[in-house]
Order: C-alpha cells, then sequence, then structure tokens
C-alpha cells in the first residue's frame, strides 16, 4: 500500500519540521481535504447514476436468481412440507433459523451503533459512512424478519402475534419473552428505517436537482419537498437529534430482549443472567465487522468512493473493533465463569460438551477468530488501516459470531435434563435459506448503490466546512469551527 | 403500616403446598417397559406414526415414552428401573408463560395444562422450555395409510403440521365422565375412568384420579404407605402432578 511508503516519509518530515504538512494532512483525512460542493455532489450522483456495467447485471441476476431459489423456492417447500425439512428435532427445537436471526439483528446493530453513537459523540470520523452503516441496520432486520417467520411452524397465522382488536378478544401473550421480541424488534425496524431517511432528505434533494426522467420523479416524491431552507434545516436537525438519542436505548433494549428468549428459559447453558450485555457486545462485535467489510466493498466497487473512504475510516474502526473483541473476550468469560461456578450438574455436562462434545472445534474456532485473530492484527495502525486486511477480519469474527450463536441455540440444545432425549442436529433446508438470506442482503445494497447516494454527501461538506488548515508559524494546525 | 409481625405465616399459602386436581402415580418397581402404555396413548390420541427415519432423528410423536437407562459399562450392566414419561401437568408449568399466543394455558376448571392446537403458531418455545421434554411437535403431515384411518378416535382432534402436542392426561375422557356424572346428578366416581395409559398397563403400574380429595387412590398412594414416592425436577419449582414410585432408590 502507498500508505506505508507515507508513514516513512512522515517520519522524515517529522524529523524535519516537527509537525506535519499540509499534502499530509490533506491526503490522510477526508475533513481536511475539500473539494468544491458541485464537484463532491457530482462524483456522488456519477455513482449513483452511472449506466451499470454488464458485470453489474451479471452479478444482480445471478444474485436474484440465487434469491429466487434459495429463499422463495426454499421457503415455499418449507411451508408446504412442514417443519420437518429443516433439522430442527427434540431436543433441538431451534435451529439455525433462530441461530440466524439472532446473528442478522446482531449485524443490524452496528449501523446504529455507527450512526447514532458517534453521533451523538460527534466523532468527525463518522461522516462519510454513516448511510452505510444505517442501511446495514434495515436491511439486516429484514434478514432477522425472514429467519424467524421461516422459523414458525404455522407461519401463515404470524399475525397471531400481534395485539390486534378481534371478535374473540384474544390477546398475545404479554408473559412470553417473543412477544417482547417482536415489539421490540418492530419497534428497532421502524425507528431506525425512520433514522436512515431522515439524512437521506438533503441528499434526496440534491440527487432530485441533479436527476431528469423517472430518477427526477423518484427523487422527488422521496425528497418531501426539501429546499434547503433555514426552517427545513432547522426541523431536520430537530428530528436527527431525537432520533440520534432515542434510538440508543431502544438498540440496546433490542439486543437484551433477544438475549432474554434464553436467558429466561430454564434450560441450562441459557440460564444466565450475564446474557443481556454479552449479548449486545456480541452484536457489536459481529455488526463492526460486517460495517468495515461493507465499508471496504463500496469503496472498491462503487465510484469515486476512494475519495470518501480512507485508510483513516479504517483505522477508527479498526480501534472500535478491538475494544469491542476485548469486551467480547471478557463477557465471554464471564458467562461461562459464572456458569461453570454455579456448579450446576447438567450446566457442567453442557460445557464439557461445548469444548469436548463432537462439535467442539466450533468453540475452539470461535474464540481464535472473536478473540486471538482480531487482537494480533487490530494493535498495529498499518495493518488495521488495509481494507482487505480488516475486511478479512471482519468476515472472520462474523463467522466466529455466528459459530457462537450455533452454539448457544442447537448444541447447548442438545444436553438437557433428560438424558434419554440426548440427540444432535444436523441442519436440513436451512442451509440455502440462510445463504437467501445472506444474498439478498448484499444483493439489498447492489441495487441501492445504484439507488439511493451511499454517502452523505451534505454531511461530508458539513464537516469539511468545519474543519481549516491553518498555519501558525512553521507549524500547521487543524483548526475546527463549532459544529452544528 | 403493616409490619413483619403482622403477617400470619400460617395465611401464607405456598404454591407448593396447592395441589392439582387430578394426578398420576407410577410405580417403576412393577413396570416392564413393555410400551402398552405408548401403543394405547397414540390410539386413543390420533397420534401419527412418524416413520423409522423421523423417529430415529428425534421426532417419534409418543406423548409418553419409556426411558431407559443403565449404569456401568458392557458387560457389566445394572439396568435401572423403565421410566415412562409423559407431560407431568405441572402446577407451575414453565412452558405456559413462554408462548407467545397463549396456545399453552392453563385450564382453571380441570388444573391442567392445555395445549390449544387452533391457536398454536409453531414458535416451539414451550417445548424448549419444557424440563421435562416431553412435548412433542409435528413436523410434517404424516401419512396414515389405510386403514389407519378407521381407528381415529372420534374424540380427540387431529392436529396438522406446524402444531404443538402433549399429553393431555385424557382430557376427553375426564369431560366425559365429568358429563355422565352430572347428567345423573352426582360427582365423578374415583375409579370410575382412567387414562388410556392406566387402562393399557398389563401390570396396573400406572393409576390415575382425583389428588385433590383425601379418599381416592391415587391420594392414598401418594400420601400414605410409600415414602419413596419423588416427583421429577421438583426442584425447579414446576410442582408435577405425576409421583414416580421406585423402590431401588434409583431415580
Amino acid at each position: 500500500m502507498a500508505y506505508g511508503k507515507k508513514e516513512t516519509e512522515k517520519k522524515k518530515e517529522h524529523h524535519e519540521h516537527h509537525g506535519h504538512t499540509e499534502e499530509h494532512f490533506k491526503e490522510k483525512h477526508l475533513m481536511l481535504d475539500p473539494l468544491p460542493r458541485g464537484v463532491m455532489n457530482d462524483m456522488v450522483m456519477e455513482a449513483v447514476t452511472e449506466k451499470p456495467s454488464w458485470k453489474w447485471w451479471v452479478t444482480v441476476i445471478f444474485m436474484s436468481a440465487t434469491v429466487a431459489y434459495c429463499l422463495l423456492y426454499s421457503w415455499y417447500v418449507l411451508i408446504a412440507e412442514g417443519v420437518g425439512v429443516a433439522g430442527v428435532n427434540r431436543p433441538s427445537y431451534w435451529g439455525i433459523f433462530l441461530v440466524n436471526t439472532v446473528f442478522w439483528i446482531g449485524i443490524s446493530h452496528a449501523g446504529t451503533f455507527i450512526s447514532a453513537i458517534l453521533r451523538v459523540f460527534r466523532a468527525e470520523f463518522r461522516r462519510p459512512f454513516t448511510r452505510v452503516a444505517e442501511l446495514m441496520t434495515t436491511f439486516g432486520l429484514v434478514q432477522a424478519g425472514f429467519s424467524i417467520f421461516m422459523h414458525m411452524g404455522r407461519v401463515w397465522l404470524a399475525y397471531w402475534l400481534m395485539p390486534y382488536p378481534n371478535q374473540r378478544m384474544l390477546w398475545p401473550n404479554f408473559h412470553s419473552p417473543l412477544s417482547w421480541d417482536l415489539l421490540a424488534i418492530t419497534t428497532y425496524l421502524l425507528s431506525s428505517t425512520m433514522y436512515l431517511f431522515l439524512p437521506l432528505i438533503p441528499d434526496l434533494a440534491m440527487a432530485r436537482d441533479k436527476t431528469t426522467g423517472w430518477r427526477k420523479n423518484f427523487y422527488r416524491i422521496l425528497a418531501l419537498g426539501f429546499r434547503g431552507t433555514e426552517g427545513e434545516w432547522t426541523h431536520l436537525r430537530n428530528a436527527m437529534n431525537i432520533f440520534a438519542f432515542a434510538i440508543i436505548p431502544v438498540m440496546f433494549s433490542v439486543h437484551t430482549i433477544v438475549s432474554w428468549d434464553f436467558a429466561a428459559a430454564t434450560r441450562p447453558g441459557w440460564n444466565s443472567t450475564i446474557f443481556g450485555p454479552y449479548f449486545v457486545i456480541g452484536a457489536l462485535h459481529s455488526g463492526m465487522g460486517a460495517a468495515v467489510v461493507v465499508l471496504a466493498a463500496v469503496r472498491k466497487f462503487i465510484k469515486n468512493m476512494d475519495y470518501f473512504i480512507r485508510a483513516e475510516h479504517f483505522d477508527a474502526i479498526g480501534k472500535l473493533m478491538l475494544i469491542i473483541s476485548m469486551g467480547w473476550a471478557y463477557f465471554f468469560f464471564n458467562d461461562y465463569m459464572v456458569q461453570w461456578y454455579g456448579g450446576d450438574k447438567w450446566t457442567k455436562q453442557l460445557l464439557h460438551f461445548h469444548e469436548a462434545g463432537p462439535l467442539g472445534w466450533m468453540w475452539f474456532l470461535m474464540l481464535i477468530v472473536n478473540i486471538a485473530i482480531p487482537w494480533a492484527i487490530l494493535w498495529n495502525p498499518k495493518w488495521r488501516s488495509t481494507p482487505w486486511l480488516v475486511s478479512i477480519v471482519g468476515i472472520l469474527i462474523n463467522v466466529g459470531m455466528w459459530l457462537e450463536r450455533y452454539i448457544i441455540i442447537p448444541i447447548s440444545l442438545t444436553i438437557n435434563r433428560m438424558p434419554f432425549t440426548w440427540r444432535q442436529y444436523t441442519p436440513g433446508i436451512e442451509i440455502p435459506l440462510g445463504i437467501g438470506t445472506l444474498v439478498l442482503f448484499i444483493l439489498l445494497y447492489v441495487i441501492f448503490a445504484k439507488l439511493i447516494p451511499m454517502i452523505p454527501v451534505w454531511e461530508v461538506q458539513e464537516g469539511q466546512m468545519a474543519h481549516q488548515l491553518k498555519k501558525f508559524g512553521r507549524e500547521t494546525v487543524v483548526q475546527v469551527s463549532e459544529l452544528e | 403500616m403493616t409490619t413483619l409481625s403482622d403477617l400470619k405465616i400460617s395465611e401464607v399459602k405456598l404454591a407448593a403446598e396447592e395441589g392439582g386436581k387430578w394426578g398420576m402415580v407410577i410405580d417403576q418397581d412393577i413396570c416392564t417397559g413393555c410400551q402398552a402404555c405408548v401403543a394405547a396413548c397414540a390410539m386413543e390420541n390420533n397420534i401419527p406414526f412418524v416413520g423409522e427415519e423421523d423417529s430415529g432423528y428425534g421426532r417419534a410423536m409418543h406423548w409418553i415414552r419409556i426411558e431407559r437407562f443403565w449404569e456401568g459399562e458392557y458387560p457389566e450392566i445394572k439396568m435401572t428401573n423403565q421410566q415412562p414419561m409423559m407431560c407431568q401437568q405441572c402446577g407451575s408449568a414453565p412452558c405456559e408463560p413462554v408462548c407467545p399466543a397463549f396456545a399453552t394455558v392453563h385450564s382453571q376448571a380441570e388444573e391442567l395444562n392445555l395445549q390449544v392446537y387452533n391457536r398454536c403458531v409453531g414458535t416451539r418455545y414451550c417445548a424448549n422450555n419444557c424440563p421435562y421434554q416431553v412435548r412433542t411437535f409435528n413436523w410434517r403431515d404424516y401419512e396414515r395409510p389405510e386403514p389407519l384411518p378407521n381407528q381415529f378416535n372420534p374424540d380427540v382432534t387431529v392436529r396438522r403440521r406446524g402444531v404443538m402436542e402433549k399429553c393431555t392426561f385424557c382430557i376427553q375422557r375426564i369431560h366425559k365422565a365429568q358429563d355422565k356424572a352430572k347428567s345423573e346428578g352426582r360427582d365423578v366416581m374415583d375409579g370410575e375412568f382412567t387414562t388410556a395409559c392406566a387402562q393399557a398397563c398389563p401390570s396396573n403400574a400406572i393409576t390415575f384420579g382425583r389428588i385433590d380429595k383425601e379418599d381416592t387412590l391415587v391420594y392414598n398412594m401418594i400420601h400414605h404407605g410409600h415414602s419413596h414416592g419423588k416427583k421429577h425436577l421438583e426442584e425447579l419449582g414446576t410442582l408435577p402432578n405425576i409421583v414416580y414410585m421406585n423402590g431401588n432408590g434409583a431415580a
């Protein structure tokens, strides 16, 4: 990478000037490398409106076919034949469908985390990639929704879980963690979609003014008549501020409630009071890993994005990933230690089964890819600024977090208090359906990259306006005006 | 203000003291493991036959199963008693609160755990949370080749795929007996009827009846004469209504 060379140059210059040069700052930081507004808008719109290449079409057709077969056809088979075509059995009544649900909700977490928390704390490096992250929340929740509905035995009656007025005065059971789940996920989906939409409005208005034909109509409807007056900006900022603060507790509650599905049950291995924070940090772990992969893909495959997404952003996310990995390791240890210390004979059996059972390799692989590899790579600023390397770490973390959920759900269900029923779980139709959700997740990104600007241009411009380089004597410093 | 001394401890009735209405005693010492109860239950309750493959994969749908354990390693094996296992009709059942659709509920009239097939959407949470692992799920619509459809019990619903089910203590028989007694203007007599498993048991290892009255057979079997009655996983606070007698002292 060119970055490495720059590092050595930087060191040389550091010795010569006791400070950084202007070029170095510009090269490194997006906020200090401003382009004229019109040029930047054009760059983003070019990426959106550019005629798709044949490669794009081939990708989309191939992925659509995969979704049609893996998701739609397989689901049809599942509904028509019954859950028997999946691998679930007694005692593993829950299998990969629930693993995928928890996994996708976890992925959806980091979107909001990056966007809302970094926005609330005004972390400047967030500016170019909040949109990509927020999309991850919405797209991830779509997959989680698919997975949970696939799981149900009679999905055509799923509306019974909604509280709606009916002749028989029947309500869902609000004692059930699944009811809490439904409410929490619905709240999260609605609020995160609104939170995705709000910062999109100025960009849609910009897109409306720069396009013609059907696109103009499309953006005109979506932009809700945004003209950029002071009043409109005030309303938008207020709304975004409210959502950014309000969505953080929602985000924490969602994964805590997902963990209660397990923690509230009487099963050994599930009945753990630390599951709430453990699941939240696990969700962030996999979500950050996914975010960095998506970011690297956006940078590589979408035109002009290498201007917006730079090594500094991978560096910043890499640091977050490292800290979250440490947090996850702590909570993993906490959960394990407390369960082991409890001394319950079934839990002991289960913990032994995790490590030394036929699927013990999953347990060790989980620890290697969730802890050892991130720690070994992300401590180094040069390595964690390398997009492909961080992406590999991100993918591995996601493999590890998927395995973690697999260990918690079907593997832990194998062991219960009735040894007569102990039996292993072998996945069936869950595998194509799981692949289907993954491909749909990527496909949504591929399609939306041609519909909406993947970079919140106005946020980048706002940040660039607030920063400027100024020379005091021989030293160049970054001058910041008060933001927002 | 109420102080601690105002509370009369004798008035505080612990949930554990509350018994159910119907109960069962299973004498493991005389159970031969012949599986007649399993067959009778399947006939009585229209339980489908899942076939060899699904059955081997842990999808057998019997509402009652005979569990068999052994100690030691072959050839020095010591067999323990057979253990018939079915829904324990818990007084405080873990399966009930977790159902999001109220498909598994406690009936106040019979004091049993009911499974409302029509209302079940198949989340399978109840089965996960059942410490006894006695709930069975309709994984598919299983075939019933001729002449099996001719022996359907008209008193019991035939369930479709995607629905959870479990032992009901033959609630259709309970209702039939209650209706008959009501029309004759009397109470249900002890021993007037019994469940399919108890009826089929050749060694009389299963006894079913009222446990809320002191003059019934089951009540006396539980409370007098046998000191080795044991309820399964009672430590979880599930308040099961089935008592297992085991003279060997093994669980």
